[in-house]
C-alpha cells in the first residue's frame, strides 16, 4: 500500500517536472511535437529507472567505505557510462529502436532528472524497492508532463495568434506554469513526506 | 593641416574599449547571449532556487565559481583531451568543482545548504557550465576563457536575482529575509514561492527582455 502511495505521489502530487522543476532543458527543446515527446518520455523512463537501480547498490558500497562525498562524481559517471553503453548496444543489436530513440540518448545524460532521482533517494534514505518505485513513478510523471506540454503547444500554434515576444520557448513556460497550478490540485495524494 | 588632424582625432578611450576582444566577450555573456533569457539554458535551478533572494545569490556565486574553475581547467587541458572522450572529461572536471561548492556550503552556510537541497549537486547538469566548456573553453586560450566564464556566470546570477527579487516580496513580504516597509500587512501569496510563480515570472521577464532588445524567436 505504501508503495502504491509512493508511486502515485511521485507521478502526481510530487511531479518532478511541474513541482520540482527538473529536466527543463530537454522538456522545452523536445516538446515541439507529440511524437518526439512520447519517444523522449519512454527513453527517460527506461534510463532513469535503470540508473537508479544501478546507483543504489553503488551508494551502499560508498557508505560502507565512508566515501559518500564522492557520490555525486560516481553517480554522474555511472549515468554517462550507462547511456553510452545503451547507445552502442542499441545501434548494434536493435537498429530500429535506435532510429527512434537514438538521438535522445545524449540529451538524457545532461538531463537533470536522471541525476536528481539518484540524489533524492540518497537524501531520503529509500530502500531498494522504494527507490525503484520512486524512480519509475517520477519518470512516468516527467513523461506525462512533456506529452501534455507538447499537446498544448502543437494545438496552440495552429489555432492562436501568440504575441511576438512570447513565441517559441517563452510561451512554453507560461503553459508549464498553468499545468503546474493544475497539478497542485493533486496535493495530498499519497501523504508522502519529502 | 591642423584642421585635418583634428578631424581624424584618435577615437575616445570608451570607443576603443568597445572593440577590445575581452570586452566583447564580457558583454556577450551578460546581455547578447545571456544564458537564461536568450539561450534558455539552466532553467531548472533558475526556477527552483529563486523563491528567496539569499538562495539566488548563493546559487549564483556557486555557479560562477564552477563555470570559471571548470572552463579554466578545460582550457588548460584543451590540447590534451582527446575529442572522443571530451564530454566525460568535462563531467569529471565539473563534478569535482561542484563537490567543492557543496562541501563549502555544508561547512560554512548550513542553512542555505539545507534550503538549496539537491540543487547544488545539480550544478553538474546545469547546461550552462557544460555549454561554456564545449562552446568556448575547448577552443580558446585561458585568459579569454576566464572572462567568458565570469560573464556567463554573472549573466546567470543577474537573472536569478531579478526573478528572486520579484518572487520573494510577493511570496513572503520580505527582501533578503528582512521585512519591507509598507508590506507589514502583506498576505503571503503562496503560489509565488512555488513552481508556478517561477514559471510566470520567468515568462514575463523573457517577454520584457525580448520586447526591449527586439530579438524575437520565429517558429
Amino acid at each position: 500500500m505504501e508503495l502504491i502511495e509512493l508511486f502515485l505521489a511521485s507521478i502526481l502530487s510530487n511531479n518532478v517536472a511541474l513541482i520540482f522543476i527538473l529536466g527543463m532543458c530537454s522538456l522545452i527543446a523536445v516538446s515541439t511535437s507529440i511524437k518526439n515527446s512520447v519517444n523522449m518520455g519512454v527513453a527517460v523512463m527506461f534510463v532513469v529507472t535503470t540508473t537508479a537501480m544501478i546507483n543504489w547498490p553503488i551508494y551502499e558500497l560508498l557508505k560502507a567505505t565512508g566515501t559518500e562525498q564522492l557520490a555525486l562524481l560516481v553517480f554522474i559517471i555511472v549515468i554517462a557510462a550507462f547511456v553510452q553503453f545503451l547507445e552502442m548496444f542499441l545501434a548494434k543489436y536493435a537498429p530500429k529502436v535506435y532510429d527512434a530513440f537514438g538521438i535522445f540518448l545524449p540529451l538524457i545524460t545532461v538531463n537533470c532528472i536522471v541525476l536528481a532521482i539518484s540524489l533524492f533517494f540518497q537524501q531520503r534514505d529509500y530502500n531498494f524497492i522504494q527507490t525503484t518505485v520512486f524512480a519509475f513513478g517520477s519518470s512516468v510523471g516527467w513523461a506525462l508532463a512533456i506529452i501534455m506540454l507538447a499537446g498544448v503547444r502543437q494545438k496552440m500554434y495552429r489555432v492562436s495568434n501568440i504575441p511576438r515576444g512570447l513565441r517559441g520557448r517563452a510561451i512554453a513556460f507560461l503553459i508549464l506554469g498553468i499545468l503546474a497550478l493544475a497539478f497542485f490540485g493533486f496535493s495530498g495524494i499519497g501523504r508522502v513526506t519529502f | 593641416m591642423d584642421d585635418l588632424q583634428t578631424q581624424i582625432k584618435k577615437p575616445s578611450r570608451w570607443l576603443r574599449l568597445q572593440y577590445k576582444k575581452w570586452f566583447i566577450i564580457f558583454k556577450n555573456g551578460i546581455s547578447e547571449e545571456n544564458p537564461i533569457i536568450v539561450s534558455v539554458l539552466g532553467i531548472c535551478s533558475a526556477l527552483a532556487v529563486t523563491n528567496r533572494v539569499e538562495n539566488a545569490i548563493v546559487m549564483g556565486i556557486g555557479v560562477i565559481f564552477v563555470i570559471m574553475a571548470s572552463s579554466t581547467l578545460v582550457s588548460l587541458l584543451r590540447n590534451l583531451i582527446p575529442s572522443k572522450v571530451r564530454m566525460v572529461a568535462y563531467m569529471v572536471i565539473i563534478a569535482m568543482f561542484t563537490i567543492v561548492v557543496q562541501l563549502f556550503l555544508l561547512a560554512f552556510l548550513p542553512l542555505v545548504a539545507a534550503n538549496l537541497g539537491a540543487y547544488t549537486g545539480l550544478i553538474i547538469t546545469n547546461c550552462i557550465v557544460m555549454g561554456r566548456a564545449e562552446a568556448f573553453a575547448i577552443k580558446n586560450p585561458v585568459r579569454y576563457t576566464v572572462i567568458d566564464g565570469l560573464a556567463n556566470g554573472l549573466g546567470y546570477t543577474l537573472v536569478l536575482v531579478a526573478i528572486a527579487a520579484v518572487r520573494e516580496p510577493l511570496a513572503f513580504g520580505t527582501f533578503l529575509g528582512m521585512p519591507i516597509p509598507g508590506f507589514e500587512n502583506w498576505i503571503n501569496w503562496n503560489v509565488m514561492a512555488l513552481a508556478p510563480g517561477g514559471f510566470f515570472i520567468l515568462t514575463l521577464l523573457a517577454w520584457l527582455m525580448r520586447s526591449l532588445t527586439k530579438k524575437y524567436e520565429e517558429t
